[in-house]
């Protein structure tokens, strides 16, 4: 585009942009800037006519984030250079657009992994801070946010601030996790890991019950770099939370022999069919049969059976990639969710109320007939960033399929859920929610951080042009 | 008669309503609002439609009905009007066409300016609200459009032949736009009503009952949710339709139906 042309919000403009979870269609005026100087086109044309804007980076947000319908949604993906990148320090500086995968192809074959990876490696580095996403080392490596060292932030205002923890503290603190409401980090710095080998050591066991699993995970705790656990939510009975638990740890200096080896990006991947046959990208379409209540209930029990089988009590070496980012390599495999999409509800519960809330929330689910096909269970620790959704104690990832014939009762599960854990005192992840009521969702941030947020976005953005569907379901109602 | 489109359920959607201000439009939007739906209500008749909006707003218990002044006939406004209320609503998931007029006409006249009228209200105005929301929920991949046509687009009779060619030819569109979009997901629906006693039949006397407009809106709502490509309201117009365009012509012409 040459200098003269300026954006409009003309037909060809309008697109479809559709929530990760499939679950929310809208239609916007969709821009994709690869300078500033268009970033600062796309504000100058919401001024001029009375629009919002939302950012969205690789539309990843399982619900509404960056979804802004009839408005403006300001598309970042194309601004994905890697900008400066040090190999002796770790250091790397990005832009916003840059995915996680741009950036862990580039950095390991000089013997480095980011810090702090989420379970799709698709997300942009733009929207990871803005969400401040976690891993399955957030009890130890804290959120990305920890990893940061500085970033260059575009405000609504046109100004540009650069913000580390020491300069401009207050707003580094609250754009980490700040949804996309701040303004738009144009160059991000970031620490990465030193790793001494491309395997991480893997080990499987299997739990039953939440007060057995939290023992579990405080018994691994120090020793293990990740810890995760994959919840059965149809078991009943004795088999109640069924759990196949991962651990896993980064190698030491000198126990990979050849670790230039395990770190080439090829020894990475993972083969692009099963058992050297089927095509992974066919599971998806594969697995849509399964997309009732009892094939899910086989799946699960399969799984849970494999694990206690083949796998519990078993150490396996796999390289990083494949550990970390298991559905990429899935493709498409939430199309086995289609037609209506799916949502995921995932709630922080602080330690000592963690086994009763989410032992509740599954027998909610079971009583209501509604249950969550995958639970993804994590141990957390708090932060100090402003709008942070962690906690000491663990988090619950439900993933429920959303339809047409389910849809008021899922509504009605996910508000008595919530409940739950607002007066547990926990908290909720923007990056996840579709279908929170304002005042569930407000209860869980808790109104004192709610004000100093507004009074950091009333200087950044006074005319309040960076919004989005999950803003204004949250923060200004329907109407607004 | 079911397409392709699986059904769906309109509460809580958002919903824009043509000529809302009285008759069969007035009771669609009534019958939203029972469903919770976002409603944008158009219509010429300011008074008419604020009163119908507040009464849905007032049994809601908040506002979920908001009202736009617009004429159909003023067909460059259509686009213009749909991007505005879409702004409002936060989008749009359903289109009901409403708008008609049929003026009297006596077996006698000829009056080409009743003609005119009728086929700037009923069918252009139609295509322009259609045209604007086809465009927009083709990019959605989602939506229903809903024209409410009338038994009267089934054959050619000599009662009152411009509100017949305007009906028939809405009746053509509105297939034609269905072929065209429902490969995207979109859903359209003809509604084809037979005698409702609304301001439209003036009081006249019916040879059949007519049904109220809330019993013809309960209808339309339910032929929407089942995902209905074209539905006789009552049900049992099918079949006087069908007779009708069996008829040979050497009837119709000794009838004055």
């Amino acid at each position: 585009m040459s200098d003269t042309q300026r954006y409009q919000l003309t037909q060809d403009h309008r697109e479809l942009v559709e929530s990760w979870g499939m679950n929310r269609r809208t239609v916007s005026y969709v821009f994709r800037p690869t300078t500033a100087e268009q970033i600062a086109d796309v504000f100058t044309l919401a001024k001029s006519t009375g629009r919002t804007i939302a950012l969205r980076g690789a539309g990843c947000s399982y619900g509404d984030a960056s979804l802004n319908a009839e408005q403006i949604v300001l598309d970042l993906s194309r601004m994905n250079r890697i900008l400066e990148w040090d190999p002796d320090s770790g250091v790397i500086t990005v832009e916003p657009g840059a995915t996680i995968r741009n950036l862990w192809l580039y950095i390991i074959e000089d013997g480095w992994w980011p810090p702090v990876v989420s379970g799709t490696s698709f997300v942009t580095l733009g929207g990871a801070l803005g969400m401040n996403i976690h891993g399955k080392n957030n009890f130890k490596a804290g959120p990305i946010g920890d990893h940061v060292l500085a970033f260059d932030i575009l405000l609504p205002t046109g100004k540009v601030k650069h913000c580390s923890r020491d300069e401009n503290g207050e707003l580094f603190h609250a754009a980490i996790g700040g949804f996309g409401m701040l303004g738009i980090f144009t160059r991000i710095t970031l620490q990465m890991k030193r790793v001494y080998s491309g395997l991480l050591r893997v080990n499987a066991f299997s739990t039953t019950g939440f007060a057995e699993i939290n023992a579990a995970l405080e018994e691994h705790r120090a020793q293990s770099d990740y810890m995760v656990g994959w919840i059965d939510a149809f078991s009943t009975g004795k088999s109640f939370a069924n759990a196949l638990v991962h651990t896993a740890n980064y190698l030491a200096p000198g126990e990979d022999l050849n670790p230039a080896q395990t770190l080439r990006v090829v020894n990475q991947e993972i083969s692009p069919t099963i058992m050297g046959i089927v095509p992974r990208s066919l599971l998806g379409k594969l697995l849509q049969p399964f997309n009732t209540n009892p094939g899910m209930r086989l799946i699960n029990l399969a799984k849970s059976i494999q694990a206690s089988v083949t796998e519990s009590g078993h150490t396996i070496l796999q390289p990083h990639a494949q550990f970390a980012f298991l559905l990429d390599y899935v493709p498409d495999w939430k199309f086995a969710y289609k037609p209506g999409g799916l949502i995921q509800f995932q709630s922080f519960v602080p330690f000592d109320q963690s086994e009763r809330v989410f032992t509740r929330q599954i027998e909610l689910s079971q009583k209501l007939g509604i249950i969550p096909f995958l639970g993804v269970y994590k141990r957390h620790k708090p932060d100090d960033f402003l709008m942070t959704h962690a906690v000491d104690g663990h988090s619950f990832a439900l993933d429920y399929p959303y339809t047409d014939q389910n849809k008021a009762g899922l509504s009605f599960l996910v508000q008595q859920m919530a409940r739950l854990v607002v007066d547990a005192g926990g908290r909720f992840y923007y990056a996840k929610d579709s279908l929170l009521p304002a005042d569930l969702a407000r209860a869980g941030m808790g109104e004192e951080r709610i004000a100093r947020f507004a009074a950091i976005k009333s200087e950044c953005d006074p005319e309040r042009i960076l919004r989005s569907d999950l803003s204004r379901r949250i923060y200004d109602g329907f109407a607004g | 008669m079911r397409g392709i489109i699986k059904s769906m359920k309109l509460d809580q959607k958002k919903v824009i309503v043509v000529g809302a201000s009285s008759g069969i439009g007035a009771s669609i939007a009534r019958a939203l609002g029972a469903k919770n739906c976002s409603i944008g209500l158009v219509a010429r008749r300011e008074e008419l439609m604020h009163g119908i909006a507040d009464e849905i707003n007032t049994r809601a218990g908040r506002t979920i009905a908001q009202t736009y002044v617009g004429d159909v006939t003023h067909f460059d406004e259509a686009e213009p009007l749909l991007d505005r209320i879409a702004g409002d609503m936060g989008g749009v998931d359903v289109l009901i066409y409403v708008s008609g007029i049929m003026p009297a006409v006596q077996f006698h006249e000829y009056s080409f300016d009743k003609d005119r009228a009728m086929i700037e209200v009923n069918l252009l105005g139609a295509m322009a609200w259609i045209n604007a929301a086809a465009k927009r929920f083709e990019t959605a991949r989602a939506g229903a459009i809903v024209g409410i046509s009338s038994i009267a687009g089934d054959r050619g009779r000599g009662s009152m032949p411009g509100y017949i060619t305007s009906k028939a030819a809405l009746d053509a569109y509105l297939e034609s736009i269905r072929n065209r979009i429902s490969r995207y997901g979109v859903q359209v629906t003809t509604i084809k009503p037979g005698y409702v006693a609304t301001d439209l039949l003036g009081g006249a006397k019916t040879p059949l009952k007519a049904i109220s407009p809330d019993e013809a809106a309960a209808a339309i709502v339910s032929a929407i949710e089942e995902g209905a490509q074209v539905r006789y309201v009552p049900g049992f117009w099918r079949w006087i339709g069908m007779a009708v365009k069996l008829a040979p012509s050497f009837v119709m012409q000794r009838v004055k139906f």
